[in-house]
């Protein structure tokens, strides 16, 4: 355990002094919605209703843009190997992973109502946004977990990424503006984020695993 | 199952399947396409375009299929580091995305006149246009290494994550409500009239034939251009100047 924390710190540590990476995140955010908004005019009623859609797509692509870095920084400059003699690949993967979700996804879950609010999103849509972020944000990163693993090393691994990823990355932004559309419609918001709790659970248990043996592949 | 782990004797065995599964797709699709296109009987709702279902359900069991091979050679391959499995799932898997393609392609010829639209975003479509993607990152995978054998385990990785989709396809017209059709073939027998049953089976039979004779094709080539490429290397190892690829 204390090598999970051990890493896990080590990666928070270097996530905020290197702030810049944070910050990049969430302002590629930002400006992707902005351009939507601009792109689909100021049309409030328009805006509302694909306000859910344009945050939950924009937040999965900077999930996606910041993924490379996850561990091929530490692939490149040898860390990676040293990480993983000194302990086992699934600490490291379970660490990063964790690591990654925090200094990536808490800020863009801070900075998700901002986001949805100047689209018009009515307020009744707020919270299960939140809720159904706060459930299908894990999920993006121990998936890109995998493909960040599996592409090390690759040539064009940030496009390869992207092809490897999106499609697995489709159910969970199906269910997550799901979830939106029920609350702005006052129906029952339970079941889609029941089923994003269940695909966070299943990435769970297989995410790190699959993550590990590509991480223990790419160092052989 | 470990006897056959030896390429020179599962190719002895596949080179022996070949020449009967080609036969056979031949006299299947001799047989069932002038059946399927001009003798079975329209349907009593959708007239003639009902044909079209005797290409688009064979190619959407076949791109399942393909796929469930790849997935299942890629654990063997995992697993007990059987080099031929993974060449099968390698083999099978470019069949899969043309018969996966095939598959969306004839459905949205169908939906037009059927649905008035050529594709919704339901569960069905959905999750084969996932299929789709999930066969071309793995293809794409497989080449963006500049080591191979890098390249095939990454590839082999990915295929198992992405094997959550298939239960996923198969169950989603029951699961969802959907615009699409639920299964013709059931625990409980055929639910559609013999009279098209024999047809359907019948281009099922050509398309699972002229499947296993590709990946066949498909093998041979990959395996002679392995030997191509190790007694390039040797040839390269002795000394002697090699002409570029």
């Amino acid at each position: 355990m204390s090598a999970f924390t051990a890493v896990l710190r080590r990666d928070l540590t270097l996530a905020f002094r290197q702030g810049t990476d944070t910050v990049t995140v969430v302002a590629f955010f930002a400006i992707v919605a902005v351009l939507f908004a601009f792109g689909v005019g100021p049309e409030p009623n328009v805006q509302a209703r694909i306000a859910a859609g344009v945050v939950w797509t924009t937040a999965l692509l900077a999930v996606l843009l910041s993924l490379d870095r996850l561990f091929s920084q530490d692939f490149d400059d040898g860390a990676l190997d040293q990480l993983i003699v000194g302990t086992d690949a699934l600490i490291v993967v379970c660490a990063k992973t964790l690591a990654h979700w925090l200094a990536t996804a808490v800020p863009l879950l801070i900075m998700a109502p901002l986001v949805a609010m100047a689209l018009q999103i009515p307020a009744s849509g707020i919270a299960p946004l939140m809720l159904s972020l706060l459930l299908g944000t894990p999920t993006l990163s121990l998936l890109g977990a995998v493909g960040a693993a599996l592409v090390l090393g690759a040539r064009r691994g940030g496009v390869l990424l992207g092809v490897l990823l999106l499609p697995l990355y489709i159910p969970i932004l199906i269910f997550g503006t799901a979830a939106v559309d029920a609350g702005l419609l006052d129906v029952a918001t339970a079941t889609p984020l029941k089923i994003l709790g269940g695909f966070l659970l299943l990435a769970l248990a297989l995410c790190p695993w699959a993550a590990a043996a590509g991480l223990k592949h790419a160092l052989e | 199952m470990h006897k056959y782990a030896n390429p020179t004797r599962f190719m002895k065995i596949a080179n022996t399947v070949m020449p009967w599964t080609t036969a056979i797709a031949v006299i299947c699709f001799v047989i069932g396409l002038p059946v399927a296109l001009y003798t079975s009987p329209p349907d009593y709702q959708q007239g003639d375009t009902v044909r079209i279902m005797y290409i688009h359900v064979p190619a959407a069991w076949l791109a399942l299929m393909a796929y469930m091979v790849t997935a299942g050679g890629s654990a063997v391959f995992l697993i007990w580091r059987h080099t031929i499995a993974h060449v099968i799932a390698r083999a099978s898997a470019p069949v899969g995305a043309v018969f996966c393609a095939l598959c969306l392609f004839t459905g949205m010829l169908w939906g037009k006149p059927m649905w008035g639209t050529p594709w919704v975003w339901d569960a069905r479509l959905t999750s084969m246009l996932i299929l789709l993607f999930l066969y071309l990152g793995y293809i794409a995978l497989g080449d963006a290494f500049d080591d191979q054998e890098r390249g095939d385990k990454a590839q082999a990785v990915l295929a198992l994550v992405g094997s959550v989709n298939v239960p996923i396809i198969h169950f989603s017209v029951e699961w969802w409500n959907t615009l699409h059709q639920p299964s013709i073939v059931t625990m409980q027998g055929l639910t559609i009239n013999a009279q098209m049953a024999l047809p359907l089976l019948l281009m099922v039979g050509a398309f699972q034939c002229f499947y296993i004779s590709v990946v066949v094709i498909r093998l041979r080539a990959e395996l002679l251009s392995a030997k191509i490429r190790v007694a390039r290397q040797n040839l390269a190892a002795s000394g002697v100047p090699v002409a570029a690829e």
